[in-house]
């Protein structure tokens, strides 16, 4: 059984391309030519030379031992947020504006929560000297200040989406009603593993690169590419798929996936999908997905901008579905506890995301020989207001 | 014979209206359809609202979350709807968005539009491939139509493809737009009605987005079977009311009485 995308771009039940006519042209162009650009040698060797000049990968595997110590097992930190824009966002953008220009695209859309893909969309933009324009719901325009600054020193314009619960799903939905107004020179550069296929495997195959480099990383360190476990966060999913993807189908090494909880799964402001959703419809993907029995998509809530979307990645659906992943629901304070916790003992302050994945200590007990992999998947600096407040510090 | 098909016969231009259901009251959408058949419309879209539409523009966005905040649900709609056929005789179709019919259940939705007296169906985010290959069989079974969306954008192949799974019309999307962008037509279009008009589908086109006034609706229905009215109407309701439906109706046909 494979945990990868099939030919019609299902993992399992979920996944698909449920669009409007009007973007059938842009979701045909990408399939027919996503995986044919990007296995040209030209364009492997662009997307290589930029990860590691401009981005700075490969990112360390920093075996984090006051950590370890502390919870009596071995944990290694993968560090995405030390590469260039401060999270693991870039690989993909990176990938896709590769792609974009192959295209003949001039113009380019997305989405952002925390801000995180935003600045590396402005950021890939300017390199390439092309058009932005990021999406980004009020309520993350306001709690993510530092990142809407960058993305406009970046050049980037910044709209904010005024509907809905006014985060990072209706960013969504505005980010595609623009392509649908701009069908033909404008490439939508989706943020993480959602979104209609050929989205979420592409996505997945750019972040691949954080579980290529795990491998040889952790060969180097322990004498064996596999480890015990591998944990990240999710909110669409990206960081966690390119933390799996190359080990999806070997079942000796478990997957933990990490939803926020937001103020407790039965408060109604949460954001763990997996728990409170339900097979549906979000964002042209079949998958699982906040919502009432009547079908209309609820508004989550997460402390974290990154994480508050009411959907998975179909991929993460599938897992969930298989079994093949353990589901672990952090709430607010447990994950700034945890931020704070790693603050402390690394001096690595980790994004409100992140520290997500990092709490998962906190509620699962691991052996003393356990090798253990946390993408380390964004850095705190956009959050310092948040944790500030939060801590009174 | 089916409602839109026997309407597609007659020899004339068709006007469909299309309203977003719930809006602006929970209890209008009864009221609406009635009026707008006795003003002398052709066909009604009634729209089921849903939280994300993404084909739309603000106009129907707000129409759908005001007419959610007021209460309206598939389960409402049904029961509101549920006498409509001892009032009203003209091509009643439902547009919504797949997931709340998905979670519906597709065939009890189905067998509830039949129940009701419904004719067809729009669901923009439901392709025409995953439809021919999963639910095709059911819609036939309950005696519905599913209608496609053309845009100026779709292949030749495809809008062939489209023309042989459809069996009442084609939904010819003027632009590349979400619903109520623009107003008016221009080169483009014109060549873009032409383009099709050339291919002699099987189906006859009725052309939506962009149409607001007898002007627009006498330039979309030159090549074509009809047209349809969205943002336009609500707009229409939003400031006048559904007082005003008559004379909105006639605004727009007013010169195609011959
Ligand atoms: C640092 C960081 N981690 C994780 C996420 C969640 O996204 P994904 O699940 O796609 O990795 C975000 C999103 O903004 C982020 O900024």
């Amino acid at each position: 059984m494979s945990y990868n995308v099939n030919e019609k771009g299902y993992y399992g039940d979920f996944g698909g391309a449920y669009i409007p006519e009007m973007l059938y042209p842009n979701i045909e162009e990408l399939r027919n030519n996503y995986l044919k650009i990007t296995s040209e040698a030209s364009f492997k060797e662009e997307f290589a030379h930029l990860l590691k000049d401009y981005v700075g990968r490969p990112s360390p595997l920093y075996f984090a031992d006051r950590l370890s110590k502390k919870y009596n097992t071995k944990i290694y930190l993968k560090r995405e947020d030390l590469n260039h824009t401060g999270a693991h966002k870039v690989n993909n953008t990176i990938g896709q504006i590769l792609l974009a220009k192959r295209l003949g695209k001039n113009r380019i859309i997305a989405e952002t929560g925390a801000g995180q893909h935003g600045v590396a969309t402005a950021t890939v933009c300017a390199l390439m000297g092309i058009e932005c324009v990021v999406y980004m719901g009020e309520v993350d325009i306001a709690r993510q200040a530092p990142n809407v600054a960058r993305m406009k020193m970046l050049g980037a314009k910044v709209v904010p989406a005024l509907s809905g619960s006014r985060t990072l799903k209706d960013a969504t939905n505005e980010a595609m009603r623009d392509w649908i107004n701009n069908p033909v020179d404008t490439h939508y550069i989706v943020g993480s593993v959602v979104g209609p296929h050929p989205f979420p495997d592409m996505v997945a195959r750019f972040q691949a690169v954080v579980s290529d480099e795990i491998k040889w990383q952790l060969q180097e360190k322990e004498g064996t590419e596999k480890p015990d476990y591998l944990i990240a966060c999710v909110g669409g999913g990206s960081n966690a798929a390119g933390t799996y993807y190359h080990y999806l189908d070997d079942e000796s090494v478990k997957i933990i996936a990490v939803e926020a909880a937001g103020k407790g799964i039965d408060t109604g402001e949460s954001a763990a999908t997996s728990v409170l959703g339900k097979e549906g419809i979000i964002h042209g993907s079949k998958t699982l997905m906040m919502q009432t029995k009547d079908g209309q998509i609820t508004e989550p809530y997460s402390i974290s901008a990154g994480l508050d979307y009411p959907g998975v990645g179909p991929m993460h659906a599938n897992l969930y579905r298989t079994g093949r992943a353990e589901f672990i629901s952090i709430t607010d304070d447990e994950a700034m506890t945890a931020g704070l916790e790693l603050s402390q003992l690394e001096g690595i302050i980790p994004a409100i995301e992140t520290s997500h994945a990092l709490a998962v200590f906190d509620h699962k007990k691991f052996n003393p020989n356990d090798i253990i992999v946390v993408n380390l998947s964004g850095r705190g600096d956009k959050d310092l207001q948040n944790y500030i407040d939060y801590f009174k510090l | 014979m089916n409602r839109i098909n026997q309407k597609l016969q007659e020899d004339k231009k068709l006007l469909s209206i299309y309203f977003t259901a719930g809006y602006p009251e929970l209890e209008d959408t009864v009221e609406i359809i009635e009026k707008l058949e006795s003003s002398g419309v052709d066909m009604i879209e009634i729209g089921l609202p849903f939280s994300d539409p993404l084909a739309d523009g603000p106009t129907i966005q707000d129409s759908s979350t005001q007419a959610l905040k007021n209460g309206m649900s598939t389960e409402k709609l049904f029961e509101q709807l549920k006498s409509i056929r001892e009032s009203v005789s003209i091509p009643l179709i439902i547009m919504g968005y797949f997931n709340p019919i998905l979670q519906y259940g597709v065939e009890a939705f189905c067998i509830k539009c039949q129940e009701t007296g419904i004719d067809g169906l729009i669901i923009p985010d439901l392709p025409v491939d995953v439809y021919h290959d999963t639910y095709k069989t059911i819609f036939d079974s309950y005696g519905l139509i599913n209608v496609f969306l053309i845009t100026p954008q779709t292949s030749k192949d495809r809008i062939h493809f489209i023309d042989s799974v459809s069996e009442g019309f084609i939904y010819m999307v003027s632009s590349a737009s979400t619903t109520g962008a623009k107003s008016g037509f221009g080169d483009e279009q014109t060549q873009y009605f032409d383009r099709i008009a050339e291919m002699n589908l099987k189906n006859p086109q009725i052309v939506g987005f962009g149409i607001s006034n007898n002007h627009t609706f006498q330039q979309a229905t030159r090549h074509s079977k009809g047209a349809i009215i969205g943002s336009a109407f609500i707009k229409h309701l939003s400031n006048y009311g559904k007082g005003g439906i008559s004379e909105f109706v006639e605004s727009v046909i007013r010169s195609e009485t011959t």
